[in-house]
């Protein structure tokens, strides 16, 4: 950040009119917004319902009745997709909350505190750091058993330290500033400075992570139910089709292949939009882009 | 610099004590006995039992604990539950197939990464920026193992050039052995080399617009003789930082390859093991893997100070 | 490439190709879905241990044959007494262990003293509990008394579990396993495979392959693109549901055999609401055994009614006891006081028929009103939880021993299903050895099972065996969990 002035002075529409004019941010704002409403269509309505199986129309090519074919217990593919991206996003939006949720106040408090409370937070963040991610959520799902609720846990206790670490780099940025100084000398509490004025400051180095962890989430939990620890059936999941597809690649390649773009294309949406958002949001790193 | 060495190496050792205590524990509350799977549903209780005292089941849980911490000291990780042999053989044996693989992976992923991302950062704004960033985001975006499922038919089934999975043993010829870890590396290095490519690109960009570049090129230095020689060389740190992670990742992440391809390497050891409940297994080669991760973090600690001098006095 | 050297290349591939041609191969690499935990089957119940090692390596008193016949192995030929108690094995001579140590009446003394013994750690040991003593009468001949006559006692014999071993490589055998049989150990590479060679100087029929490589390859998606890169020729046993990938591909046979495994969704019968009869015949007659079998198992699978394998000659069709009828399911429930339906759960194991049948299953409950929760578990959590502490509600495997429809008597058998009179039935039938009254004992077993319904009994699973078109000698079924190499062959 360039200069000492409070950030929260940008009203909503010049952001708007700025972020709508990076390509970036665009691309993955209206793929975002495609997958989303897809997602909240599948509450209202799927072409057949995903959790009747009817045996006898098992593995239909795609048809003009069922657009992406049908799979082994004859579920219409498109349906699948649908309700799964429902599942991809509940389980990553939950596990970004979890990590915001915790590792957010953990790291302003690290950084309000410092010293002590300080070094305890950063030797929990090595600490969880040096288990490998996938195995440690593998682990974790192998333990209380595999389930949608497990893999939020798994993915989101991985957040924690991801947010702990960027909110904590934010605030230490920001305590020397000047309108953290006068604000400290008005009186006012560290805790009320950190939500007054440091959490203001780095809600868009939040909202940037936040993003990239959001197609992370969708990744790593294509991952789990991929290795059948994830979302449970009936419940579709992406992961889960792809992992059912392998063995039916070389008659149904249709089977691997739609549910694979719906990954690719939802978290290339995320990671267009996070890149869009730091553009915008962080004026440094525009001029590097 | 020492001082800062050694406060990393002990901050690391605490983290080892702390994470050992972490996986004992967490792995003493699954739910399973370990004999009674070893002998399958028909076994009587007293088969069982001996079973049990035969493993050293029945002893308290601090003395194992104490006697796993001791033999992971003396490369004595104890006997696997499920294959009763040594978990050192086990570990040993997997090792020659996972490390390989990864740095082959990593090595391939660096090779293709670091001259793309040099070359975007060259060009800045133009159309081949435009294009092989746009590659590096959708490379970024697919699951490794959606894409090794399409490289698998494309390359094992329909043009057979290498073969579908599995892994013939070094002992069969380094070539045999090498094709079979080519689809797998191929199918990790691919999106990490996505992600190194934009880091790559963005941290030569600071680099470039700092102002001793400037005045490099103001003094009429060759713009190629600027970016390879001077702005790389200063943009390595958050290189180096990503290729420590990727590493890390690249040894332990590779359980759904490995599985994807059925390679016998520490990925799918520890998959099996979790599944087949042989503990000790476990509990060793996450132990093996968070010490590595440890070490590869303190070994990208000891680069930075060598890429960067200034950073010798400064941290 | 002027003429003489075209005409000189063509002899030359003609030569090659003809030469191949004289030699059939020799080599075999076959998959396994499963790897072994060790190699000593007296000590493990793992199927996937026998799936490499019998009568491969190691050889019992007698052996079972490709259609679970009862065959003479390491004993030539035995004599039973008239009170069925004292069985006198006359064995083969010049046998020797891959060791080179010779075979002996005492090493068959050793094995069975071994298998029965109080720290015995074999799995079947209840099948040894029978037998009384084991005397050597002499090099080549063992009497063995039992304390009550066992009807199952020769095919007992020739089961993984009571093979013979050499007390000098018992304990090693798990690491290192000394056998008697026609291959030899050669090496494992855990993890990936397991290596056979042919032993010099076998006591039987010569075998036709050299070397032999079971290869582990643990689902269906890794098998397919294996076999049809060629790494592997052979998948004696194959997930059902990949069979569509292979068929119609000449270079390959598909073949559909038979198995012991009655797979059935069984009911936890002391927990509320299945120790009810009319919620267990709800159940039975929401499922559409067609759609279950179509989607778990592509259609192969054999429907049953009761606990016993079509293939049996005590076989009895008793699949329409309970058909197919949501109408009918719902009066049940009602007459249960459950017309609401109820909720529960049902544990899945790893196998794709547990995985892929209880979807189905779950679907059609549904439509009674009965939601099911799904929990798959691995084998661990299953033995654990389901068959050691019951704690389930509903769960589906496949019993893959042969003969055992007497686990439905077993006190404290995971189902927890009590019945006296069936009870009386398996006690009898314990102690007859006449074959037409053992059938009419089954019989009436299978119809008290088909009405009690103690668990739905869904179809028996299918032998899929996937291999080279031109391989030969492989069993089509599976009497027991066996690869069988002993007549396997190529041919050229």
């Amino acid at each position: 950040m360039t200069d000492s002035t409070d950030f929260r002075s940008e009203t909503f529409g010049s952001f708007a009119a700025k972020a709508f004019a990076n390509r970036s941010f665009l691309a993955g704002f209206v793929i975002t917004v495609l997958i989303a409403a897809m997602a909240l269509l599948s509450f209202l309505w799927t072409p057949y319902d995903v959790t009747r199986l009817i045996v006898a129309d098992r593995m239909q090519a795609p048809s003009a009745v069922h657009l992406f074919g049908t799979d082994h217990f004859g579920r219409d593919v498109l349906s699948m997709i649908m309700v799964g991206a429902r599942n991809s996003i509940a389980v990553a939006l939950v596990a970004v909350g979890i990590g915001m949720g915790i590792g957010v106040p953990l790291g302003c408090w690290a950084a309000a505190r410092g010293g002590l409370a300080d070094e305890i937070l950063m030797r929990f963040n090595d600490l969880v750091f040096a288990f490998p991610a996938l195995l440690s959520a593998i682990m974790i799902t192998a333990i209380f058993g595999p389930g949608a609720v497990n893999a939020i846990i798994a993915i989101g206790i991985f957040n924690i330290p991801v947010f702990a670490r960027v909110a904590r780099a934010g605030a230490l940025s920001l305590w020397p500033r000047e309108f953290i100084l006068a604000a400290r000398a008005a009186g006012k509490g560290k805790a009320l400075i950190t939500i007054e004025h440091i959490l203001p400051n780095i809600a868009n180095l939040l909202l940037v992570q936040g993003t990239i962890q959001f197609a992370l989430g969708i990744l790593a939990e294509a991952g789990l139910s991929y290795l059948g620890l994830g979302a449970q059936p009936p419940m579709p999941s992406w992961g889960r089709m792809l992992f059912d597809a392998q063995t039916r690649m070389i008659v149904a390649p249709y089977l691997a292949i739609f549910p694979g773009f719906a990954i690719v294309f939802t978290v290339l949406g995320l990671n267009l939009l996070g890149d869009g958002l730091s553009d915008v949001l962080d004026p440094k790193l525009r001029r590097q882009r | 610099m020492t001082a800062y060495l050694l406060k990393r190496l002990l901050i690391g050792l605490a983290t080892l004590v702390v994470a050992s205590l972490v996986v004992f524990g967490v792995l003493e509350i699954l739910p399973g006995d370990p004999a009674r799977l070893m002998l399958g549903f028909e076994a009587t209780e007293d088969a069982i039992q001996a079973l049990r005292v035969e493993m050293g089941l029945d002893q308290p849980l601090l003395w194992r604990y104490l006697d796993w911490v001791g033999g992971l000291l003396t490369l004595d990780f104890g006997r696997s539950y499920t294959y009763s042999v040594p978990v050192i053989d086990l570990v040993s044996e997997r090792v020659v197939v996972s490390l390989p693989l990864a740095l082959i992976a990593l090595t391939l992923s660096t090779a293709i990464a670091i001259p793309v991302g040099v070359f975007s950062a060259s060009r800045r704004g133009r159309p081949a920026d435009t294009i092989s960033m746009g590659a590096a985001q959708v490379g970024v975006a697919v699951p490794n193992f959606w894409f090794a499922l399409l490289l698998i038919y494309v390359f094992a089934v329909w043009l057979r050039l290498v073969p579908a999975g599995g892994f013939p043993g070094w002992s069969a010829g380094a070539w045999p052995a090498l094709k079979a870890l080519m689809l797998p590396a191929v199918a990790l290095a691919l999106p990490q080399a996505a992600i190194l490519a934009r880091v790559t690109r963005s941290a030569l960009l600071e680099v470039l617009g700092e102002d001793y570049i400037r005045t490099a090129r103001a003094k009429g230095m060759p713009r190629r003789t600027v970016l390879w020689r001077h702005a790389l060389r200063n943009a390595m740190i958050p290189v180096l930082t990503i290729l420590g992670l990727q590493f890390a990742f690249l040894l332990a992440g590779t359980i759904i390859i490995e599985n994807v391809f059925y390679l016998p390497g520490l990925g799918r050891l520890v998959f099996q093991a979790i599944t087949q409940r042989d503990l000790i297994v476990v509990e060793s080669v996450v132990m093996l893997l968070v010490a590595s991760v440890i070490v590869v973090n303190l070994l990208v600690d000891l680069s930075y100070a060598l890429v960067d001098p200034r950073l010798r006095v400064n941290r | 490439m002027r003429a003489w050297q075209s005409i000189l290349a063509a002899t030359a591939v003609a030569l090659a190709s003809s030469t191949m041609a004289m030699a059939a191969r020799t080599d075999l690499v076959l998959g396994v879905p499963l790897e072994p935990p060790h190699l000593d089957p007296t000590a493990g119940a793992a199927a996937a241990i026998d799936e490499v090692l019998y009568t491969n390596v190691f050889e019992g008193l007698t052996r079972i044959g490709s259609k679970g016949e009862v065959l003479p192995a390491l004993a030539e030929s035995w004599t039973v007494s008239d009170d069925g108690k004292t069985y006198t094995f006359k064995l083969h001579t010049g046998v020797k262990f891959h060791d080179g140590s010779d075979f002996n009446a005492d090493d068959v003394k050793f094995s069975l003293d071994r298998a029965r013994a109080e720290n015995s750690t074999n799995a079947q040991k209840k099948l040894f509990a029978a037998i009384d003593t084991v005397e050597v009468v002499d090099p080549t001949t063992v009497k063995v008394s039992l304390k009550h006559p066992e009807g199952q006692f020769l095919y007992n014999m020739g089961i993984g579990d009571a093979i013979i071993v050499a007390p000098e490589s018992a304990e090693t055998n798990k690491e290192k396993p000394i056998g008697t049989g026609p291959f030899k150990f050669d090496s494992w590479a855990k993890g990936s495979s397991i290596k056979l060679s042919k032993t010099d100087g076998y006591w039987g029929d010569a075998v036709f392959l050299d070397k032999v490589e079971f290869r582990i390859v643990p689902d269906a998606a890794a098998a397919i693109p294996a076999l049809l890169s060629g790494d592997v020729q052979a998948f004696p046993f194959f997930q059902p549901d990949g069979v569509s990938q292979i068929e119609g591909d000449p270079r390959f046979k598909v073949v559909i055999g038979s198995t012991e495994g009655e797979t059935i969704l069984t009911m936890n019968n002391k927990k509320p609401p299945f120790d009810k009869l009319e919620v267990r015949q709800a159940i039975a007659s929401a499922i559409d055994r067609k759609a279950v079998i179509d989607a778990a198992s592509n259609g192969l699978g054999q429907p049953i009614g009761s606990f016993m394998s079509p293939a049996n000659p005590a076989y009895v069709d008793l699949t329409a006891t309970y058909p197919h009828d949501v109408a009918k399911a719902k009066e049940y429930l009602k007459a249960a006081g459950l017309e609401g339906g109820f909720s529960a759960t049902i544990k899945l194991p790893p196998p794709s028929y547990a995985r892929l049948g209880g979807e189905v299953i779950a679907s059609q409950l549904r439509e009674v009103g009965i939601n099911l929760e799904i929990i798959p578990v691995e084998w661990a959590d299953w033995l654990s939880k389901v068959f050691t502490d019951k704690d389930f509600d509903l769960t589906i495997v496949s019993h893959t021993e042969a003969n055992d429809i007497d686990i439905f008597s077993r006190p404290g058998y995971y189902f927890q299903y009590e019945n006296p009179e069936f009870n009386k039935l398996i006690e009898e039938l314990a102690v007859t050895n006449d074959e037409a009254k053992r059938n009419e004992l089954l019989g009436s077993a299978q119809k008290i099972l088909a009405q009690d319904v103690p668990a739905v009994f869904l179809y028996e699973l299918p032998k899929v065996g996937v291999w080279d078109a031109k391989l030969e000698g492989l069993w089509d079924n599976a009497p027991i969990q066996a690869n069988d190499l002993t007549k396997v062959k190529w041919l050229e």
